[in-house]
């Protein structure tokens, strides 16, 4: 296991531990995608390119865009 | 069933599961062990016999192809009950433009608005990029044709979500997500007309490394790239139609 490694490994603890924290589902759609970055930065690091693209563009893009459009729905009916 | 009952069956399984995953675990290869079994021989049959660089597309495509036809048909299984559970209520109706127009949060910044316009050509470039080198470098059908089906949705970044909407008629994109899959399908019955098993890699290897090389890999990968793009097109329609065009009828009274 090499340094860098080690340290990726950390920032993907860090950054699942922030999403868990994060409270306010709005502010957590933004976590998840910059914990989405970062484990695709650690899969990157384990010489797995094709799943780090898989995952940028999944895990950074399209899950928190839908859970966008699914708290902006939910507010509009409260909001009415 | 009792509380007491479930909890019996509870640390039952939980028990079960742990063994099992114990066991697992232990013959699992240490991390990063430069040998692996599987790989070794993966990686030989996608150099050395099918001519293919990216030794995971000849995996997905040419060597397990049928797990892939079948992890397709999965995302289309997945946008299908979206779009069955997204579908429009008879109470809802859709917000009169006007009135959309009226609701519209603050205007989006000019300097996001530039971003996203300059980014979106790049982006669907990137896209194409990816699935067509599926074969040769890391991505391919799947990858490539999420950053096209999300690239599209730059322009509803841009605040321009009539042109988005113009841009992605949805009865066209679901003909287009079927079809492409569908030939998926239709092309592992066409190996078979050569007398070889479905969905083997009939056409010719090529030359490693060169676009058009590894059979079938990229015929393949354009065909995901095409049914991945058109599918989260679709399901991100669903989500957006639901948030930004529709509302309760009743609720409004």
């Amino acid at each position: 296991m090499t340094a860098l490694m080690i340290v990726t490994f950390i920032l993907v603890a860090g950054g699942a531990a922030a999403v868990v924290f994060t409270r306010e589902p709005l502010r957590q759609a933004v976590t998840l995608s910059a914990y989405g970055l970062v484990l695709s930065l650690l899969f990157v690091v384990l010489q797995a390119p094709d799943v780090a693209l898989s995952q940028l563009a999944v895990g950074t893009a399209v899950v928190p865009l839908i859970v966008v459009l699914a708290i902006a729905k939910t507010r509009a009916r409260k909001r009415q | 069933m009792t509380r007491r009952a479930r909890l019996i069956l509870f640390v039952f399984g939980a028990c079960g599961f742990a063994l099992l995953l114990a066991a697992a675990l232990l013959s699992v290869p240490g991390f990063g062990t430069a040998q692996h079994r599987y790989a070794e021989r993966a990686v030989l049959a996608a150099q050395v016999q099918r001519h293919t660089a990216n030794a995971v597309a000849s995996v997905t495509f040419d060597q397990r192809g049928l797990d892939t036809l079948a992890e397709t048909f999965m995302f289309v299984a997945a946008v299908l009950g979206i779009a069955a559970l997204l579908r429009r209520n008879p109470d809802e109706e859709e917000i009169p433009p006007r009135a959309h127009r009226q609701e519209r949060r603050p205007p989006v910044p000019n300097t996001l608005r530039l971003a996203a316009y300059l980014l979106l050509p790049v982006t669907i470039l990137v896209g194409i990029y990816i699935v067509l080198h599926g074969h040769i470098s890391p991505g391919g059908g799947f990858q490539g044709g999420v950053v096209l089906g999300t690239a599209i949705h730059l322009l509803y970044l841009a605040g321009d979500f009539p042109t988005l909407a113009r841009l992605r008629p949805v009865p066209v994109f679901e003909a287009t997500e079927a079809v492409a899959a569908g030939a998926f399908v239709l092309l592992g019955f066409g190996a078979m007309l050569t007398g070889a098993v479905f969905l083997t890699n009939v056409m010719p290897y090529g030359t490693q490394g060169e676009l058009l090389s590894a059979g079938t890999v990229p015929l393949l990968n354009i065909l995901v790239g095409i049914e991945v793009a058109a599918g989260v097109v679709l399901l991100i329609a669903q989500f957006l139609e639901q948030a930004l065009l529709l509302r309760r009828e009743t609720a409004r009274k």
